[in-house]
């Protein structure tokens, strides 16, 4: 099922995995990568949808099929996702992101505590910088950075395969969901990332439970760059995940989604 | 910054979709021969039906070991996901019925494999799919075919038997143009020889039968999906783009995105038509697989040496292999077809039918009978046997003459295949 409402003006669209939105439930809203949409969700969203919350999985603006221009800063999605919980009349949100997503929930939970009653923060790091050739690459609409984004995200496991759900092949899945991205959504999320530099002083500010998920494959985000954020929010859980890149969503969908049951 | 480095054909061929058993160590591809499979508790049996987590449920729907076969597929023929399925023909109907009901429309090749052409012209009528059959090569044809009803555009990449090359770029906009996907028959190519969807191909299938297995010893038939098109936006997909009421209400462009195809095809195709491929035939498709790149190598070397050879005999009129010069398609070829056309082509003997029967009974390699891309050589006559149900003018429309002959050229030392050919033709020649 999917719903979509409207945020500045524009269209937002989202999955609620498969049961309809409803405000007076626990919302859960996860909020996808550079460069990516809802759909890398899809099996997380229908679990909690199901199990007694009320599930957002939304395509930021200017991705997917939401409307308007991509926002230009972490701050500016987090404040975004204020304005989002307010069209939805949500006073409160559990936030589930993956890496520029889960910075946007970190951003988010540090300025507006009182809108986020929870944060799954999976595949990110105190800093997120990209390559610059990656970012050139990005701006040129090269399908070069499209190309290191798959292949320094997926791990190398899932690079060869054994996906938990039958017949998908990852590789490929990553890189048709990257071509699809409008012109200037990849430069856009990922110049964001690598200006934010705020993860450290949003995690002190943090007061709801926290998990952290990361893959010790992960060389995008890797395990160690996440440790100093989860040491300086107390009580925060770290899950590492084995055999798992950056894309533990997709990659190890059922461990991810225990360690975000535990929280979300 | 190095260029991403991703696996590539060879080491896909013998890797992709498998990891080690984590239980036993195993390196082969276990086969799972079960029919279900155990819930660990009620919570997640209740997960697994609602699509809430990934896993098996029961082998009509999918099977550890078959999910093997598909991923490797789908990783070979660059595409997002696989389906594989009891048959080629099983993979053509399950993506025929995915796309569309009563009232679509289909506008195929005229040259198709004859099981194809005889699905779309005679028996999906009687189910209210109709398909306009068009000369390959006839691109205005094929565009003014599209009407509001059409949903698909179906071709092969090398036709059968006459060796048309398809122009998948220009057909491919044909159909995009339209708003509709393009869905390629690649088994005769292989995805070592072409990748359909790296040219504009939506959906590509197999009768992994023939060059995926090259064993002769399975049959089987997979769909593979680039996840590219946009079926929301063609606005004519109403199976991938609204809630269905099979499953829960799901939206599968919404919530699976580059998947919708490949899920909706195994949630409802293979769940309520039923055409599972079993483990054990999946296994012998897997070992196939392996050998892929080897053997095609091998079949294109042994094949354009039969057809030069062929070329030069009195008793050939013409022979329809892409990789000569004197093939109408041989520029196209070169191009969508770099490491060759394959290994199965026709030819012509003079003096028609007489002439053919003569051919076919004096081989000893070449086995007479219905099948093709085998690693032993075969030969057949079209239009006695794969295309006998079509009338002499739709013999005439598809290419094929009464003394047509196509081999499907095997990896037995070429030498050897050409001292059997040899007298065969003369005997043929002779009368």
């Amino acid at each position: 099922m999917t719903t979509t409402f409207t945020v500045d003006g524009h269209d937002v669209f989202a999955t609620t995995g498969g049961v309809d939105f409803d405000p007076a439930k626990p919302v859960v809203v996860f909020l996808h990568g550079a460069g990516f949409d809802r759909t890398t969700w899809r099996l997380q969203t229908r679990w909690f949808a199901n199990h007694g919350r009320s599930v957002l999985a939304v395509d930021l603006p200017g991705h997917g099929r939401s409307g308007g221009a991509p926002l230009s800063s972490i701050a500016a999605m987090a404040d975004w996702v204020s304005r989002l919980l307010d069209a939805v009349g949500v006073r409160q949100a559990a936030l589930v992101g993956h890496s520029m997503g889960g910075l946007v929930s970190l951003d988010a939970a540090g300025r507006y505590p009182d809108r986020v009653r929870a944060l799954g923060l999976c595949g990110i790091a105190g800093e997120m910088p990209v390559h610059p050739e990656m970012l050139e690459s990005a701006k040129a609409g090269t399908s070069k950075v499209r190309e290191l984004m798959t292949f320094w995200g997926l791990g190398r496991a899932l690079q060869i395969g054994g996906m938990v759900s039958p017949g998908l092949w990852l590789t490929r899945e990553s890189l048709a969901v990257l071509d699809k991205a409008a012109p200037g959504v990849i430069h856009n999320d990922l110049a964001a990332c690598n200006a934010y530099k705020d993860a450290p002083a949003r995690a002190a500010q943090v007061t709801c439970p926290v998990t952290f998920v990361c893959g010790d494959s992960d060389q995008m985000t890797p395990a160690a760059k996440c440790k100093p954020l989860a040491a300086a929010i107390a009580g925060s859980r770290m899950t590492l995940l084995k055999a798992c890149g950056h894309f533990m969503m997709v990659e190890r969908p059922d461990e991810t989604l225990d360690a975000l049951k535990a929280v979300a | 910054m190095p260029d991403a480095k991703f696996l590539k054909f060879d080491t896909l061929a013998l890797h992709a979709g498998q990891q080690p058993d984590p239980v036993t160590g195993a390196r082969a591809v276990p086969i799972y021969q079960t029919t279900s499979y155990v819930f660990r508790d009620v919570e997640h049996a209740a997960s697994l039906f609602n699509l809430e987590v990934g896993g098996h449920i029961y082998s009509r729907i999918s099977n550890p070991t078959v999910a093997v076969l598909e991923e490797r597929v789908a990783a070979l023929e660059k595409g997002t996901g696989a389906l594989a399925v009891a048959s080629g023909q099983a993979a053509l109907h399950i993506a025929i019925a995915t796309l569309m009901g009563q009232g679509g429309h289909i506008v195929a090749s005229a040259s198709l494999y004859g099981g194809s052409r005889n699905m779309m012209g005679l028996t999906l009528p009687r189910f209210g799919i109709t398909t306009t059959f068009v000369d390959p090569r006839d691109h205005d044809g094929m565009r003014k075919a599209i009407r509001p009803e059409t949903r698909l555009v179906f071709g092969e990449t090398i036709g059968n038997p006459g060796g048309e090359v398809l122009d998948l770029p220009a057909v491919a906009r044909i159909a995009h143009d339209a708003g509709m996907p393009l869905m390629i028959d690649n088994t005769f190519a292989s995805p070592f020889l072409c990748n359909p969807l790296e040219h504009g191909a939506d959906i590509v299938m197999h009768s992994a039968t023939k060059f995926i297995g090259g064993h002769g010893i399975a049959i089987a038939g997979v769909l593979v999906d680039a996840g590219r098109f946009d079926w929301r936006a063609s606005g004519k997909f109403p199976t991938l783009t609204e809630p269905y009421a099979g499953y829960h209400g799901i939206d599968f462009f919404a919530e699976f995105g580059p998947q919708a195809f490949i899920m909706r095809a195994r949630t409802e195709g293979l769940r309520d038509f039923g055409p599972a491929l079993s483990p054990q035939n999946a296994f012998y498709l897997l070992q196939g697989l392996e050998t892929l790149p080897l053997r095609v190598r091998q079949h294109v070397a042994n094949a354009q040496a039969v057809a030069t050879f062929l070329s030069t005999n009195p008793a050939v009129e013409r022979v329809h292999h892409p990789d000569l010069p004197s093939h109408p398609d041989h520029a196209l070829a070169k191009k969508l077809l770099p490491r060759g056309s394959g290994s199965i082509f026709a030819f012509d003997l003079k003096g028609g039918r007489e002439a053919g029967k003569r051919f076919i009974e004096r081989l000893r390699l070449f086995s007479h009978l219905a099948n093709v891309g085998d690693a032993k050589s075969l030969v057949i006559h079209p239009a006695s046997t794969t295309h006998a149900q079509l009338t002499a003018e739709q013999l005439a429309a598809t290419g094929i003459g009464e003394g047509m002959v196509r081999l499907s050229v095997g990896l037995e030392d070429v030498d050897d295949l050409i001292d059997d050919l040899t007298p065969a033709l003369r005997a043929a020649h002779k009368g």
